[in-house]
């Protein structure tokens, strides 16, 4: 895959790239599970008559369980960090309230997110023409990818750049890898 | 103490700064000149109507580009601006990336949330 490049041409600034099939194959296969990890938790939300009622959308008020879904929708509130706050049970209600709220338009974000990518991906690889705002979708997404599979792998600052071959999570860590150069490729490419 | 009335109105671009705005007569005076007593009771007025913060935490995932990006685009910073931020999460941690009412530091914290930052919101200290 080359360096993501931005260019002006007739139909306005363009960001372009270049992937091949294996690499296209992967993309769409890392987006599909991800997408498929947000709908799955978005269908497994309460059922609300009021909700019915009122067209207010309320989401899970109990953060998941997976890690990657966990790091992906975290909690609003830290109450190790706020002093402010002093019962448990307080910050347990905050967050429960904020998350029930706020978390369907998060997931509907992610997913319209992860829908671009999979619509501007090259069927069999080729070359990839974004406009800026399908480039901010591919970098939300990119970075959505990232956040399931390096906290799946448990990324910290002291994870090598490789791990040894006999390591089953060699592969996923090159594609963390790849994932991680392409993103940050495209943010150098699109910013001011 | 919301008054929309007031002749001495200033414009303001959103609803909490109409709560700030309206009560005090803006007299134009040089910077050198602004009033202590005045400046005071301004800032009690946002203590009161703006009491929480959103603070963006560091994660070993998130780029330094991508973060700085991000500040940028949702909150209007500029590029030096974003990046200090970006840097203060980065060295220290945690930044406070805004400050406002409740339900703004929600809407914030969505936003960040959504575009994959590990954010939170507290009342300011």
């Amino acid at each position: 895959m080359r360096q993501w490049s931005r260019k002006n041409s007739l139909g306005g600034v363009k960001l372009r790239s270049e992937m091949d099939a294996h690499e296209a194959s992967v993309l769409r296969s890392l987006v599909a599970s991800v997408l498929g990890m947000l709908e799955e938790r978005a269908a497994g939300a309460p059922q609300d008559d009021l909700a019915a009622l009122t067209g207010l959308r309320t989401g899970n008020s109990a953060p998941p369980d997976v890690p990657a879904l966990r790091r992906l929708l975290p909690d609003f509130h830290r109450p190790d960090a706020d002093a402010t706050v002093h019962p448990d049970d307080e910050s347990a209600d905050l967050n429960g309230a904020l998350r029930s709220l706020h978390e369907p338009d998060i997931i509907d974000a992610k997913l319209a997110a992860g829908a671009v990518i999979l619509r501007t991906v090259p069927e069999s690889g080729g070359k990839v023409v974004l406009t800026p705002e399908q480039a901010d979708a591919w970098l939300y997404g990119l970075n959505d990818l990232r956040l399931a599979l390096g906290t799946t792998l448990g990324i910290d600052d002291d994870t090598p750049e490789a791990l040894d071959e006999d390591d089953p999570r060699a592969p996923h860590l090159d594609v963390y890898h790849w994932l991680t150069w392409m993103q940050d490729s495209l943010v150098q490419a699109l910013m001011p | 103490m919301c008054s929309s009335t007031s002749p001495f109105d200033t414009a303001p671009t959103e609803p909490s700064d109409a709560v700030i705005v309206a009560s005090f007569p803006t007299v134009t005076l040089a910077a050198g000149q602004a009033m202590p007593a005045e400046a005071e009771a301004v800032e009690e007025i946002e203590a009161v109507d703006r009491p929480w913060v959103t603070v963006v935490w560091d994660d070993p995932v998130n780029l330094m580009h991508y973060v700085a990006y991000i500040f940028q685009k949702l909150f209007g910073y500029s590029k030096a601006k974003a990046t200090e931020l970006m840097l203060k999460v980065h060295n220290e941690g945690k930044a406070v990336v805004s400050s406002g009412s409740r339900d703004k530091m929600e809407h914030d914290v969505q936003r960040l949330h959504a575009a994959g930052l590990w954010a939170t919101m507290q009342r300011a200290e």
